[in-house]
């Protein structure tokens, strides 16, 4: 939901002391999971992923997770997709130049990551998404190491 | 340099392929302009919708002699014209110096690499990189947006391709391609405080030049340009700001409404409306944004942009001053030396 993605971008930070307190726990879990019951478990696990990042992000489910880069600001929702930064086009509101009534996901992404101890990652270039991946979990992703 | 200097450096025929020099990535004469040192002058050229390929070249002369390069846009606005690739052969074979410019929404890695080693071979030494507009705004709203790559990942491409002769898939080229890398700016729209961060990433993906959208505030401007000189970013890429030639205050107010990304300031607009000349006032304002332009430090050119006053090109550049009496490579001047030579 459009306005649920606003604050978490807001409150990126919050996101991020989240992300990092409870990731390894969960990854950890996800690991044993995998280990005992393969890929049997593997469809419940991404719906749970899609359903709670879909609430919080509007994820869309891209399968190689950027919100720790991007301020909390998933950079599936532009338009273009652009994975590295805003396009020329921005409004002078802030505003996408494709949906005039959406804030860029750029700006709530720069704006997120200013907030983020480790909101300078944001810097870094994303390359290119592999679209084989889409519609898969980035938890599991993690989970396998692959 | 002597007209028999010139013939020995560049050959005789106006489309022959300059050699590469050293510390070079291509044999294109715009990147020659730029390490050298000059204000170089590059400018946009329609691509026509048509066919006929002595219009592009029509379009082209009004150019000659008066900028080291000419950008071909890549279906500008999402609307479709002759393609970039296609201009730009075009533009080769007469002796132009095209820039090609491939925007992210119509191809996806596989058709982009491949234009990529076709650019190359027919004779293209500049490429830049751009996201491109959304299908949206333009005349196939109905399209599939592809957006396979965006800007930064689409100069990595270029930049594996040329320095590590290889496709993004790891299979090796036979010839790498040689092109000069380039990339937008748009440091006059939001978020402000991250543009020059932009402009960074861009450098770092392996942007040799950068081309802005217009600007029309001098001030922001500076001020863009001094947070990318504490960067170092001007010793690493060299910026070209885009000059616009505005027709009237009319046009400067729908340009500003209906395109995101475009600021122009209300001074600019109020003295378009108060000159009794409003076309002769926007060559004006150009000339003198220019000049201005030239005085920054860190900025090695600028890119006029002339949109359907591309007749008022040269008379712009000669008046502003900026190439200091340097005449950039032309065509037709290489082919009049070439005549003297034969006789």
């Amino acid at each position: 939901m459009y306005s649920v993605r606003l604050w978490s971008a807001r409150h990126s930070r919050q996101m991020e002391w989240a992300y990092n307190t409870f990731n390894p726990a969960v990854v950890a879990v996800l690991r044993g999971v995998v280990k005992v019951f393969g890929r049997k478990l593997d469809k419940p696990i991404t719906k749970a992923e899609a359903l709670a990042k879909g609430f919080l992000f509007d994820c869309k489910m891209c399968g190689d997770c950027a919100l720790s880069k991007t301020g909390m600001s998933c950079p599936m929702n532009c338009p273009k997709t652009l994975r590295n930064g805003p396009c020329g086009g921005v409004r002078e509101n802030g505003h996408c130049e494709v949906k005039p009534e959406m804030r860029c996901v750029w700006v709530a992404a720069w704006d997120g990551a200013s907030r983020m101890k480790q909101g300078d990652r944001i810097a870094e270039a994303n390359f290119a998404l592999d679209h084989r991946l889409k519609g898969q979990s980035s938890w599991l992703k993690l989970a396998r190491d692959d | 340099m002597t007209d028999r200097a010139t013939i020995d450096a560049e050959g005789l025929n106006p489309g022959d392929p300059l050699a590469q020099l050293s510390g070079h990535v291509s044999h294109g004469r715009f990147e020659r302009v730029l390490r050298a040192g000059h204000f170089a002058i590059s400018t946009e050229i329609a691509p026509p919708d048509s066919a006929d390929p002595q219009e592009v070249l029509r379009r082209a002369a009004l150019f000659d002699g008066h900028v080291d390069a000419i950008n071909a846009t890549d279906g500008s606005g999402a609307n479709c014209h002759m393609s970039s690739l296609a201009v730009c052969a075009l533009l080769t074979r007469e002796g132009h110096s095209p820039i090609i410019q491939i925007s992210c929404r119509d191809r996806n890695r596989i058709a982009i690499q491949g234009d990529l080693l076709g650019a190359s071979a027919l004779g293209v030494c500049s490429v830049l990189c751009l996201s491109g507009d959304d299908v949206s705004v333009g005349d196939h709203p109905e399209a599939k947006p592809v957006f396979d790559l965006d800007s930064v990942s689409l100069l990595q491409t270029v930049r594996i391709l040329r320095d590590e002769s290889r496709f993004l898939s790891g299979r090796q080229l036979d010839l790498p391609p040689r092109l000069f890398l380039g990339a937008s700016i748009n440091p006059f729209a939001p978020p402000h405080s991250a543009r020059v961060d932009q402009f960074a990433k861009k450098v770092s993906a392996g942007a040799q030049f950068v081309q802005s959208q217009y600007c029309f505030d001098i001030e922001m401007a500076r001020a863009f340009m001094a947070r990318s000189r504490d960067l170092g970013l001007t010793e690493r890429c060299y910026v070209l700001m885009g000059v616009g030639v505005l027709a009237s205050a009319k046009t400067a107010r729908w340009l500003r409404s209906a395109i995101p990304g475009v600021h122009i300031p209300e001074d600019i607009i109020h003295r378009l409306e108060q000159a009794e000349k409003p076309r002769a006032e926007g060559r004006k304002i150009a000339v003198e944004l220019m000049q201005q332009l030239a005085e920054i430090e860190g900025i090695s050119g600028v890119h006029l942009m002339a949109f359907k006053q591309e007749e008022w090109v040269g008379e712009i550049v000669t008046q502003s001053g900026v190439l200091q009496g340097r005449r950039p490579w032309s065509p037709s001047h290489l082919a009049h030396l070439t005549q003297l030579a034969k006789a």
